[in-house]
């Protein structure tokens, strides 16, 4: 398999403005082309669109923006996980020789369809993603004896990591009992325990080794890939207070990259709702079955913004095509020691995790420099 | 006779595959193991609470019927963990599924 890098990233503002896909879209690409003048538009072979929009042939829309004429052209669709599905497939097109440079470009609009599964029936009338959340907060917090002040760290966490991220949808810190008092959408969920659908693009360029070389002086390199789905409907999940795909990813991934949970220094996590994080902790092995709530903890006492820098979805908000592009970008940037004033110390590893519908799918990301 | 032609009657189903000795949940036209058809067994269905919250004054639950047969349902009553529930209403309203416990 040939070795695959990062050349490029764009991210717009995520925001609730009412703009159209394609320019969405647009805004985020056309600012790799102006910030990395080596790149050349003749040279990207593929253009992959993630996203959950109805819109249809956005890929030759938005080639034909950017002027480029692909030989591979067309979306990848995941719900949430979209945008590290779109990823993984440019990565295979560059691994396999099909592709040398390939442009991935995630966007949603803030109304997106993506947020309701309407074919899972098993959840009846319950299908908003507010329940399969509630479902499972309320598990957690039974199996492992779990506070709503605990979870409601991660609210406090993210939102104050967010406020370092220019991009980020949310501005605002909150304090524990803020986020305990903010509006009740049923017993066990608050509105800021949960990532905030929005507008908002992130795109990517990834390229084979010998172009990643020419192209860039500090390359980021795509080590490790798991992916798992277990089901589609959220019915099926046997544990309701630990992500079974997420584990199965998190582990392959490592193994790919060689790599242990200890050496990464970064990770972006899929934050839906405060309790994915401290689930996501758990299944990757960031911590023990129960004890990721005390590792948010001591990252928040400590102020270590290793999980989560840009502010999670829960501060960044979830357009659901560009979050796991933006989450690689993320870590990108961290390795490259460009994220601004969310730079952490001595990155050489980090891992990104995006999932769907209440974690019946993951993806994990692991990135070196 | 279909599992939804029933639902929309009222009517709860489980469907199951004879060959395989398997339930096909959520229903399917056929068997994800042999793709054979899909046959649909009714019995008074006992099921239990699994988990449950509650959104304003309705409690929503995941209930079990039997292994693989998980619906979220409305119940009226307090639940608790373990409680054994029977199917009180399902059908379908605006395209979706909704299912009744008590």
């Amino acid at each position: 398999m040939n070795k695959v890098g990062i050349i490029a990233c764009g991210v717009s503002p995520f925001t609730k403005n009412d703009q159209k896909i394609e320019s969405v879209l647009a805004d985020s690409s056309k600012d790799l082309f102006l910030d990395n003048p080596k790149i050349q538009k003749d040279d990207i072979d593929a253009v992959l669109i993630s996203t959950n929009n109805n819109s249809k042939y956005l890929s030759p829309i938005l080639s034909e923006m950017m002027g480029i004429q692909p030989k591979i052209a067309h979306t990848v669709e995941s719900l949430c996980n979209s945008g590290t599905n779109s990823i993984v497939s440019a990565y295979s097109y560059i691994a396999s020789g099909l592709a040398s440079m390939v442009l991935v470009a995630g966007a949603e609009r803030y109304d997106s369809p993506g947020q309701v599964l309407e074919w899972d029936n098993s959840r009846g009338e319950f299908k908003h993603p507010v329940f399969w959340a509630s479902i499972f907060s309320k598990s957690y917090k039974r199996e492992y004896h779990i506070s709503e002040e605990q979870l409601a760290l991660v609210s406090v966490k993210n939102h104050m990591q967010s406020k370092k991220n220019p991009n980020a949808l949310s501005n605002k810190t909150y304090t524990v009992e803020e986020v305990i008092n903010s509006k009740k959408l049923t017993d066990d969920l608050r509105l800021l325990d949960c990532s905030r659908p929005c507008t908002g693009g992130a795109s990517i360029i990834l390229a084979s080794e010998e172009i990643t070389k020419k192209t860039t002086d500090v390359p980021v390199w795509i080590t490790g890939i798991g992916q798992k789905t277990i089901s589609a409907s959220f019915t099926k999940n046997m544990s309701l207070s630990s992500m079974e795909s997420t584990a199965i990813a998190g582990k392959n991934a490592l193994k790919m990259a060689d790599k242990d949970i200890k050496e990464i220094d970064v990770a972006e996590i899929h934050d839906a709702f405060s309790v994915c994080e401290p689930m996501a902790l758990e299944a990757l092995n960031f911590s023990k079955p129960g004890e990721g709530t005390d590792m948010v903890k001591d990252l928040y006492v400590t102020n270590n913004c290793k999980i989560n820098p840009r502010g999670g979805l829960i501060g960044c908000g979830h357009p659901l095509g560009a979050t796991g592009i933006a989450q690689t970008i993320e870590i990108t940037q961290q390795l490259r020691s460009n994220a601004g004033k969310r730079q952490l110390d001595n990155v050489r590893t980090g891992l990104v995790h995006n999932m769907s519908a209440a974690a019946t799918s993951s993806t994990v990301l692991v990135l070196e420099k | 006779m279909s599992f939804e032609a029933e639902l929309r009657k009222g009517e709860f189903f489980i469907p199951e595959c004879r060959s395989c000795d398997r339930v096909i949940w959520p229903p399917s036209e056929f068997c994800n193991q042999c793709f054979g058809p899909v046959s649909l067994r009714k019995k008074e269905y006992e099921g239990k609470i699994i988990e449950f919250s509650k959104q304003n004054n309705e409690y929503f639950c995941l209930v079990e019927f039997e292994k693989n047969v998980r619906v979220l349902a409305r119940t009226l009553e307090e639940p608790e963990i373990g409680k054994k529930v029977r199917m009180s209403k399902c059908g379908i309203s605006n395209g979706s599924y909704f299912f009744q416990v008590s």
